[in-house]
């Protein structure tokens, strides 16, 4: 049966949800992302205790030393749910995908000199394992994390991580045969400049506080490298000397850079301001993890960028303590 | 022989798919629902991506499947030209 | 320079293993067993990660691409139902039981999991395996965020929407889907893959999504149906992670089948409970029904698990311990739990009635050797009682299974007549169960099953009352303090659906929308 509905006036009984209205001031109309996110976890009257891990509850807040009275203060500026998610990355994805047709239709290439593309794959393709250790440390901080405001986008930022690695496993293709990208794992595993980052990349899968993986991930490693790779080395040196077919291939992290940024500075800007323990402890991970993380890629400054390794770095240091300070983090 | 199946969405776009199922596999049969086709099989379905771009005089991508699929049941090998469900018993 | 043309194209299967199985590597900075210390507990052993297969090898190039196309249609479809006031296309308001009872029961398991497979999606050691689990955990999201978008506008005019996200941490019908959930994430990654992949996705999933939201076009709901297949074209790719998983662990190593089995057995039997609830919805509560639950069952448990099950004999799998049981009870849970909510309708959060003789002539058609002898009687009775004006509604509280938390309500294999009951003591406690296979769960597991949440006692304990209420004050109402708690708008959101607000509602709109 179908019938002829007519456009008519219906007041509604309620705007949203209960637990959206208890997070918002009250019922009122509640957008898409915030239907999707706030309140959603489930967060009392659990069952078992997890065999993994029997010292907490299933979902807990206690998996952090971070302490929020309202976790669902930390949200996504971007306000991404799942649908605005895949279809913005679906958008980049085509053009990503045009600038790799381009690039390979247009032989561009091949056009590279041999000194430039060796020097591309040497510092990028090992890149790719390095976005592969941020995807475990974004799936585990999905799995740890306690309020839907950090689950939801940390598996969104997963899966981004796992594009980029992807990306840069394309990348290597279209240069060059498919042996090269077993060359850059073994430059991984045993290469001298790559073993202070793998290192570092490593402890950090042993981390189990969900905040400091966080962190030390979304914010300190993300916030060194993409500027120091991408814009720095990709952009000015590459391009440069003629490597802009590089850049093509890699328009996609930047700029996913800068979005993904937005979160990261919208969560920890709420949890610094919540207290001053708070704000001790993430500037306390955040200057051990600089540290850590500024000597790692030092070797790699070095092959990039040669005689000018010292500035290049010494900029993107000075660039993040900035960001650090303007998030209220004594770095 | 046991039974082998792809549902997909009763629509435009899979239409051509539930052709392609039907004219590369003699053996299969389709039954309709509100708002699904379900094409059964003994044993094996394969659908090839030639046929569905014979049909539709368009590129067709075997993972474009995905969009209308609603449910698939055997053993699964897909590869750029075709996709296979079958049990092996 | 080299100036070759074009390279040559990588084959999908070839280009899959370099965007996987190439990125990840062997940690020797930190131990492996630190990095990954969760695979190795529960007793299975893995000897050669790279074995394990994914068929579809999405990467993210095509993963964004056709999800994004999946989306973009499926909110089209939102925005146009919001817009047309699409809700007032529904056969009747009744329809609106089965869809509150989806979005309270069903719709937070999806989000449940997305934390399951994120966790096995970074804790298994191969690469391959990982990523089928993480593409599956941000799908979970996504089928929790569009049923939370699609019911919203049902929430903005019904009752019983609007607390979903309280209800399912409290209320005693919720702890059997809760309970369910929780068992599996609490679990380790490979019983939570069987538990979830295997036997749910595999064997169940498709009795709830293909007959319910083919149910769902047939009555109206184009909401619904929109966000149930889309959601569904996920759902085969988890159903191949679900295969593949089984299949893997079993040419693994042989020390992992009989691990394997206690888990099917396990899993299947607590599946087959849960849904236990879409049987009601499917026979009850669709006012146009597309299909039996127990028609439903024969094709899509019987029929394909039965597939299935020939198909690993040869690994000496064996169909699950409850196989037999569940299949003969495809006569009788349907009814038997209808019955068990209309009874106990003052306390759920959705409606429900007596049905009409065109309603009762089909279920006695669709059900010839159960529906007349045993239900058919009890449902006139309690029409009949209801028409007199006296709507029976219980107010005692039911004894819960301590495994699947259902009231006992099913009966003995074999004797419709008698309800299943079995008891074991534990420590000195007495626990009480359903059946022999919800007995044996808990015999196997005891000391987790012993801290389960049951919602009946937990009443019983003073816990389930709001923390400003004197439960000794003299006009006191337990009950009444207990739905408080649970967040129900007494009197809308419960009991009987004739004179019900979303009755009314749902005939005056339809009226002004229908008529000039």
């Amino acid at each position: 049966m179908s019938v002829e509905i007519k456009a008519v006036e219906i007041k509604p009984l309620r705007n949203t949800f209960t637990n959206v209205a208890e997070l918002i001031g009250g019922d009122k109309p509640a957008s898409r992302y915030q239907e999707a996110t706030l309140g959603v976890q489930a967060t009392t009257n659990m069952h078992y205790r997890p065999t993994w891990e029997p010292e907490f509850e299933l979902f807990d807040p206690r998996r952090s030393a971070i302490q929020m009275h309202e976790w669902y203060g930390l949200k996504d500026p971007r306000q991404l749910y799942y649908a605005s998610w895949t279809i913005q990355r679906a958008k980049e994805q085509e053009t990503q995908e045009a600038n790799f047709d381009f690039v390979e239709s247009r032989c561009l290439h091949l056009s590279l000199s041999d000194d430039v593309k060796k020097l591309a794959l040497d510092v990028l393709l090992p890149l790719r394992h390095a976005a592969w250790g941020a995807n475990m440390n974004n799936n585990e901080l999905c799995s740890r994390a306690f309020s839907e405001v950090l689950i939801s986008p940390a598996i969104m930022q997963a899966m981004d991580n796992l594009g980029i690695a992807q990306y840069l496993t394309r990348l290597g293709l279209l240069l060059d045969e498919p042996e090269v990208l077993d060359a850059a794992k073994a430059e991984w595993m045993t290469g001298e400049a790559w073993q202070p980052l793998r290192h570092m990349i490593e402890d950090s899968f042993v981390i189990r506080d969900f905040m400091e993986i966080f962190l030390v991930q979304n914010f300190v490693f993300d916030g060194l490298l993409y500027p120091l790779i991408y814009d720095r080395f990709v952009d000015d040196t590459l391009t440069s000397r003629g490597g802009s077919a590089v850049a093509m291939l890699t328009s996609f992290m930047p700029m996913w850079f800068g979005q993904s940024s937005k979160w990261v500075d919208g969560v920890l800007k709420v949890a610094v301001a919540e207290s001053e323990q708070n704000k001790a402890l993430i500037s306390q991970w955040t200057n051990t993890w600089r540290d850590r993380a500024v000597a790692a890629l030092t070797p790699i400054a070095a092959m990039a960028f040669g005689k000018t390794q010292e500035t290049m770095l010494n900029e993107v240091v000075e660039q993040f303590n900035a960001r650090a300070k303007k998030l209220g983090i004594a770095a | 022989m046991s039974k082998v199946f792809i549902i997909v969405q009763a629509n435009e776009e899979a239409r051509p798919i539930v052709e392609a199922l039907l004219q590369d596999n003699p053996h299969a049969v389709a039954q309709e629902s509100p708002a699904m086709v379900r094409i059964e099989a003994e044993g094996k379905l394969t659908l090839n991506r030639a046929t569905v771009e014979e049909l539709t005089g368009q590129p067709f991508n075997i993972q474009q499947l995905h969009v209308n699929l609603i449910s698939i049941s055997g053993h699964i090998d897909e590869d750029d030209d075709y996709l296979t469900v079958a049990w092996a018993n | 320079m080299d100036m070759k043309a074009t390279k040559k194209k990588l084959g999908i299967k070839e280009r899959y293993a370099h965007m996987t199985r190439g990125l990840g590597w062997e940690p020797t900075y930190q131990p492996a067993d630190a990095v990954f210390p969760y695979d190795k507990y529960e007793g299975i052993k893995i000897h050669d990660w790279d074995k394990w297969v994914d068929p579809f090898r999405l990467t993210m190039d095509a993963y964004w691409k056709y999800q994004g196309e999946k989306d973009r249609k499926l909110y089209a479809v939102i925005d146009a139902f919001a817009q047309n006031n699409g809700h007032l296309n529904i056969t009747d308001a009744r329809y609106l039981s089965a869809i509150k009872l989806f979005w309270q029961g069903v719709s937070p398991l999806e989000n449940y999991v997305v934390q399951g497979f994120a966790r096995a999606g970074r804790h298994f050691r191969g690469e391959a395996s990982r990523v089928a689990c993480q593409m599956q955990a941000v799908d979970e999201l996504r089928h929790y965020q569009t049923q939370a978008h699609s019911i919203s506008n049902y929430n903005k005019y019904y009752n019983g929407f609007h607390s979903q996200r309280h209800m399912w941490d409290r209320v005693w019908y919720l702890s059997v889907p809760k309970s369910f959930g929780e068992d599996a994430l609490t679990a380790g990654p490979f019983e939570f893959l069987i538990a979830i992949s295997f036997s749910f996705e595999y064997v169940l999933t498709n009795l709830l999504f293909v007959p319910f939201m083919s149910g769902a076009a047939y009555n109206g709901d184009m909401s619904t149906v929109t966000f149930g297949f889309s959601a569904q074209s996920d759902e085969s790719r988890h159903m191949t992670l679900g295969i593949e998983a089984i299949k893997f662990l079993l040419e693994q190593d042989p020390a992992n089948v009989p691990i394997v089995q206690g888990w099917i057995d396990k899993w299947f039997w607590r599946g087959s409970k849960v849904l236990a609830l879409v049987g009601m919805m499917m026979d009850y509560m669709l006012p146009k029904r597309v299909m039996s639950w127990k028609e439903a069952w024969e094709i899509y448990a019987e029929e394909n698990g039965g597939a299935l099950f020939r198909d690993l004999a040869r690994y000496g799998i064996r169909p699950p311990k409850g196989w037999a049981d569940a299949c003969e009870a495809k006569d009788h849970i349907s009814h038997q739990v209808w019955l068990l909510f209309y009874e106990y309708g003052g306390a759920a959060a959705f409606h429900t009635w007596s049905l009409t003789n065109e309603e009762l002539d089909w279920l006695s058609a669709k059900y010839p050797d159960s529906f007349d002898k045993y239900y058919r009687p009890r449902l006139e009775f309690l029409r009949d009682k209801h028409a007199r004006g006296e709507r029976v509604y219980q107010s005692t509280l039911p004894t819960l299974c301590t495994t699947c938390q259902i009231p006992l309500c099913f009966t003995e294999p074999g004797d419709p007549t008698k309800i299943s009951h079995r008891e074991t003591v534990y420590e000195d406690e007495k626990y009480v169960f359903c059946s022999v296979h919800c007995q044996e769960i808990f015999c196997n597991e005891p000391e987790k099953f012993v801290q389960s949440w049951l919602p009946v006692n937990q009443i019983y304990q003073g816990n389930c009352f709001n923390p400003d209420v004197d439960p000794t004050a003299p006009d006191f109402d337990p009950l009444k303090a207990v739905l408080e708690y649970f967040k129900y708008n007494l009197g809308r959101d419960n009991g009987e659906f004739e004179g019900s607000e979303d009755q009314r509602n749902f005939a005056m709109w339809r009226g002004q929308a229908s008529k000039n």
